[in-house]
């Protein structure tokens, strides 16, 4: 098999004329990072890995040793559809080892690893299908607030319509690298797109999000668009979140799915929904990591505030979406308070981790609330039992450093890196005086 | 001419006469792991497989010979009357077969017919074609109207699979064992996953040549005897 696919590879690589492959991998930032091969590595690379210096990516660095090894997933091996078609290039994405062949603890992409066979030792796969919200803005200069492209709201079709052409561009260029669209739209801001990605497992789907924000960028940036996806560039219209549809599968079953259930949801959904609630504080810096990720959960703009389900309540953090007539394959748990600046690899990791806790531990599901959560007062929420998610990145660190499932879920190297990362983020925030704080006090104090 | 596989190791008597009588070079082999040990380094010319004694065994060995990257084409099974009913799904794995206790000349006849149906020379065939589809083996490519289309190899293997079995109705299940093996990553779902690629890479006017067998599973194209004419 293994022989097969290298030879697959290298193959294509000398039919198709292949100048360069690019060896991909991910920092636990979530940042996509790579370094380029020639094809006459390229054997070589398959067969041993590339080696090179880690200490230049964020959370790779280690005391005694830097070097770390990049074995490329030849499964993952495409040609990149933008670029020179005269000298084509093409990717792979790569696990990161130690010189001794063991996984390297940093490299977020071996923690989900670890993770799904966690849930495969108890007969799962897990599935995940994100909704992608970004904004298109004009190039930003330094110091002046982001520039919407258009004005249009939600569904508004206009035949000028610059970044409808851009999306789908995008949406062609996505498919021709395995990633398949299931809708696209404009959304409810000035220049915000939402493309909703078809589920597929959850590595291909890290994989696939990874290559998505590339291209999205990569397709804007060849029309002078700047795409970005960061949680909450405008003050005062919604930000950009990326809802995750999630699910298990025990072979071909939806292990989600009962027939016999009021919403179609098996005692497995529930529980696993359960898991995710008892511990989405513990999760919420991972899923929303950045300072900016506690602008965009705030009441009033469809981003979820308070941690409890429901069927159809868009103001709750979890959703139970009905599916298309009966389709068992369709039952899911749509998780809505991640961005889209988050880690997948790690993001993913503590979502099942949660859910996996829940199902193995039993947790019972809380009652439904199907109201308008932002509609009631703070007594009323604490008599339902209804707590909030943390308000800040500083809220959301504190509450992850006492989690030992994430702790577990990411492993040391990984938790205690990332902690001291967000840490200094966040002091570097704090010290910030803002133009708010200015306007505010200057005179009246 | 290369070596027939012969299994069990070793054969009934009356095989092995019948096979040097014919005057084929054969080895005998005991199981999958034999086989590939023994293999020539032309692959094997064929198979006979006798599996009256040890079925399991004996099915076993068809389904390695099928394996994507030796796939023997000349399978001859030999079962007793009382096992007929388990060639029933099991069409993929031979190419023909014979009753036990057999009869010499009818091995040796359903022998020289194989061969001679499958030619002498090529096992492998170089090129799948299909209506504007095409996949060359030796390279690993494949082009629709001529122009290429990048796939994965995942993608590729199994759009390989389906080419080489026009009108053929697969499963899931089928499609994940013959095509990704049993250690598949992701589970079932992964076939449901890989098609919609395939489609989307094919384009809209070629997306139809998979179609979707309501709760059966995927066809590719039409079979022969369809008086559909073939999407085009």
């Amino acid at each position: 098999m293994l022989e097969q696919q290298k030879d697959y590879v290298l193959h294509t690589v000398e039919e198709r004329g292949v100048r360069l492959v690019r060896l991909w991998f991910t920092d636990v930032l979530g940042n996509l990072k790579s370094f380029a091969i020639s094809p006459a590595e390229l054997e070589n690379a398959l067969e041993d890995g590339m080696t090179f210096d880690g200490s230049a990516i964020d959370g790779y660095s280690r005391i005694q040793e830097s070097d770390v090894l990049a074995m490329p997933d030849a499964n993952t091996f495409e040609v990149l559809p933008f670029g020179d078609t005269k000298t084509p290039e093409a990717r792979v994405f790569c696990n990161i080892h130690n010189l001794d062949g063991s996984p390297f603890d940093g490299d977020p992409r071996q923690v989900l690893k670890r993770n799904l066979q966690v849930a495969q030792q108890l007969g799962f796969d897990f599935y995940v299908a994100p909704d992608m919200e970004f904004f298109y803005f004009a190039p930003p200069v330094a110091g002046q607030p982001p520039q919407p492209l258009d004005a249009a709201g939600f569904f508004d079709l206009t035949t000028t319509d610059v970044a409808g052409t851009l999306r789908k561009q995008t949406i062609r260029t996505l498919e021709t690298m395995s990633i398949p669209v299931e809708y696209s739209f404009h959304e409810d801001a000035p220049s915000q797109h939402e493309i909703d990605l078809r589920h597929t497992d959850a590595m291909t789907m890290a994989d696939s999000i990874m290559t998505f924000r590339l291209i999205v960028k990569e397709v804007a940036a060849q029309q002078g668009v700047h795409a970005t996806f960061m949680p909450k560039p405008l003050e005062g219209v919604q930000g950009s979140g990326m809802h995750m549809h999630l699910s298990l599968f025990r072979g071909d079953e939806n292990a989600f799915y009962d027939e016999d259930d009021l919403y179609n949801l098996s005692p497995t959904a529930k529980a696993f929904m359960a898991g995710l609630l008892y511990h989405a504080s513990e999760i919420t810096a991972i899923t929303n990591q950045t300072v900016n990720s506690y602008k965009r959960l705030v009441p009033g703009f469809e981003a979820p505030v308070h941690i409890s389900w429901a069927r159809n309540n868009r103001s709750g953090l979890i959703r139970v979406p009905i599916p298309k007539k009966a389709n068992p394959t369709a039952t899911r748990l749509e998780y809505r308070s991640p961005d889209p600046a988050t880690n997948p690899y790690l993001a993913f990791s503590v979502l099942l981790a949660a859910g996996l806790r829940g199902i193995k531990e039993g947790y019972e599901l809380p009652a439904e609330a199907d109201a308008n959560l932002f509609e009631m007062s703070d007594a009323e929420l604490a008599k339902l039992g209804i707590a909030q998610l943390p308000q800040s990145l500083s809220d959301s660190l504190r509450v992850m450093e006492g989690s030992s499932l994430v702790f577990e879920a990411l492993g040391e190297h990984i938790f205690e890196w990332f902690l001291r990362n967000k840490r200094s983020e966040w002091r570097a925030y704090k010290t910030h005086v803002s133009q708010f704080e200015h306007d505010r006090y200057l005179r009246s104090l | 001419m290369d070596a027939l596989a012969v299994f069990p190791d070793p054969p009934p008597p009356e095989l092995a006469r019948t096979l040097d009588v014919a005057g084929y070079s054969w080895l005998s082999v005991s199981s999958p792991e034999d086989a590939a040990k023994n293999e020539p380094p032309g692959g094997w010319a064929g198979a006979v497989v006798v599996a009256d004694a040890d079925p399991d065994g004996a099915w076993a060995l068809c389904r390695a010979m099928r394996k994507k990257d030796r796939n023997v084409t000349r399978l001859l099974v030999l079962v007793s009357g009382r096992q007929l009913g388990d060639l029933e799904l099991r069409d993929e794995l031979f190419d023909d077969f014979c009753l036990t206790p057999f009869h010499p000349s009818e091995v040796e006849a359903r022998l020289r017919h194989l061969v001679w149906r499958q030619g002498t020379t090529d096992v492998r065939q170089d090129l799948v074609e299909y209506t504007g589809l095409v996949l060359n083996l030796d390279t690993y490519q494949a082009s629709i109207d001529s122009h290429p289309l990048d796939l994965t190899y995942m993608e590729y293997e199994l759009l390989k699979f389906l080419a080489q079995n026009p009108g053929k109705v697969f499963t899931r299940e089928t499609l994940l064992s013959r095509v990704w093996g049993y250690e598949y990553y992701g589970g079932a779902r992964t076939v449901d996953v890989h098609i919609r690629r395939l489609r989307a890479k094919l384009g809209e006017e070629h997306a139809n040549l998979i179609q979707t067998v309501r709760s059966v599973g995927y066809r590719f194209g039409q079979s022969r005897w369809s008086s559909a004419a073939p999407a085009s």
